[in-house]
């Protein structure tokens, strides 16, 4: 389970998170909401670590995230898989080898057969192509980056798959078809997922529970029913964009 | 208290503040580095790819820039020693010349520019690709993976460059003094050990880890804290060439004052 509790951050004189508090249960896909620009990548990098709080605590399976040592954090971070919105493939390095770096157990990592057959399945799992491991990153589409960077993320078999706007850049075809992998994924592993997203109809598709994070706060999380019956002027007016027609509750 | 006076205060405490901040940040990189020092899986093979890089990709330059320089301070020494001291002294000259100072220092200001600019542009462009973030991220160590390797590389490396200078600046002096001067073999010989002292190689080497540390420090350290994208980049490039120049200047006098104090 993840928990934050009154989690605060600042950089400089820009106050990013002021108090925010969510709750991500077991076996659960949660789409974080929120215009751009609010915080919520930061969000998620305070899950696994990335980015400390300046207050506030941050809770993985029981374990505060801000207060492990790095050995507590390295094994952490092996049960989480992340999707950076970007990709953030080696330059350096084919897909092969990219994919291979998400196999946290040194052993397995080390041993040659293993990782080719850990690849392939993840490469398969994400719809690509077994002849694509040998192409460096800069050959790859958009679309193919993303697959290869969840590719990356699944690999070290995680408890939780973390995903940066895994749809963000993308045309509506390859938007649609992330937004299904996501599903399938978290369906077939059965991971505990958190998305973050500005794409209302995506998150609508993937996610059991949404949250929507504006102004620095969690200002409304539940499940979609309870997103179309928000009262919560925030939301309907983030909502009304892609869902014209929904009867907010008066 | 004038409004000159406290503005001047204010320069040297907030520039005070920022050069410890740095300091700071530097100290907790190098503490990384050498935590996950046991991490030697990870780091050699990363090791022998930087040093194979920094080695054979910057042999051609510094041997060409020290073989300049040993020319050029052969040629210098006839016009300003001519006449003035016997011939031989001016291998004497040409060799500590080379030795002592400008091996390894022209060889540092190369590196600074070429492995210093490489490096600091490579990490930077990783941090800003959050590629440095997904290391973390799949619980591997930046510092085992980026830091050490380059630093290591940098202190095999750089002081086996300083030497093949050293050889190559006093290759090239006593083939232009043989050329200009009426100089034997004999004589330039005998002019270059009457002046050596067996220290001095010592010295061009202590001089030279000095340098690669300046060198490879300053430069992982700036790419690793890159920020704002491209332009971020740029300034970290730049600012560790510089940072890492200046430092091996700075060094350059210290090391002479505490090292060649008779």
């Amino acid at each position: 389970m993840i928990m934050l509790r009154d989690v605060h951050k600042r950089f400089g004189s820009q106050t990013v998170l002021d108090g925010v508090n969510l709750d991500v249960q077991e076996g659960e896909t949660l789409a974080l909401l929120g215009p751009s620009g609010t915080g919520k990548s930061v969000l998620l990098k305070h899950i696994i670590g990335l980015i400390r709080p300046d207050s506030g605590t941050v809770v993985v399976d029981d374990e505060h995230v801000g207060k492990l040592k790095r050995k507590q954090l390295a094994a952490l971070r092996s049960r989480i898989g992340y999707v950076f919105q970007n990709g953030a493939l080696f330059d350096s390095m084919n897909v092969l080898e990219n994919v291979r770096l998400g196999i946290t157990d040194g052993d397995k990592y080390r041993n040659d057969e293993y990782a080719t057959q850990r690849v392939a399945e993840c490469l398969k799992l994400v719809n690509l192509a077994p002849e694509v491991v040998a192409k460096f990153p800069a050959e790859l589409s958009g679309g193919m980056r993303k697959r290869v960077g969840i590719a990356r993320a699944i690999a070290g078999s995680p408890k939780y798959l973390l995903y940066d706007e895994p749809t963000s850049g993308l045309d509506p075809v390859n938007a649609d078809v992330i937004d299904s992998l996501v599903k399938r994924l978290d369906n077939e592993l059965g991971v505990t997922s958190v998305m973050v997203t500005h794409d209302v109809r995506g998150a609508f598709r993937t996610a059991d529970r949404l949250a929507l994070l504006t102004g620095g706060k969690i200002v409304q999380q539940g499940s979609q029913e309870e997103f179309l019956k928000s009262r919560n002027p925030k939301v309907q007016e983030f909502l009304e964009r892609d869902f014209p027609d929904a009867t907010f509750a008066a | 208290m004038d409004a000159q006076t406290l503005d001047l205060r204010r320069f040297v405490g907030r520039w005070t503040l920022n050069a410890l901040s740095h300091v700071g940040r530097i100290s907790l990189l190098m503490l990384d580095a050498i935590r996950s020092l046991s991490e030697w899986r990870v780091w050699f093979p990363r090791t022998m790819t930087e040093a194979w890089n920094i080695g054979v990709g910057s042999l051609f330059i510094v041997l060409l820039i020290s073989g300049f320089a040993g020319a050029v301070t052969a040629l210098q020494a006839r016009y300003q020693f001519t006449g003035t001291i016997p011939i031989y002294f001016l291998a004497g000259v040409v060799v500590e010349s080379i030795v002592l100072e400008l091996g390894p220092v022209l060889t540092g200001l190369v590196l600074a520019g070429r492995i210093g600019a490489r490096y600091a542009a490579e990490l930077g462009t990783m941090r800003v690709t959050e590629q440095i973030d997904a290391l973390e991220s799949l619980g591997r160590s930046p510092g085992s993976h980026l830091i050490v390797p380059r630093v290591l590389a940098g202190f095999i490396m750089i002081p086996v460059l300083v030497i093949l200078a050293d050889v190559m600046g006093i290759f090239a002096g006593w083939f232009s003094m043989t050329m200009v001067l009426p100089i034997s073999n004999e004589d330039f010989t005998y002019g270059a050990r009457s002046f050596w002292r067996p220290f001095d190689a010592t010295y061009s080497v202590i001089k030279a880890f000095f340098f690669a540390g300046s060198i490879t420090i300053v430069a992982c350290y700036m790419g690793f804290n890159t920020q704002q994208g491209a332009e971020g980049v740029g300034r970290a490039t730049t600012g560790a060439v510089v940072s890492s120049s200046v430092l091996i200047l700075l060094l350059d006098v210290l090391l002479a004052n505490l090292l060649l104090s008779t």
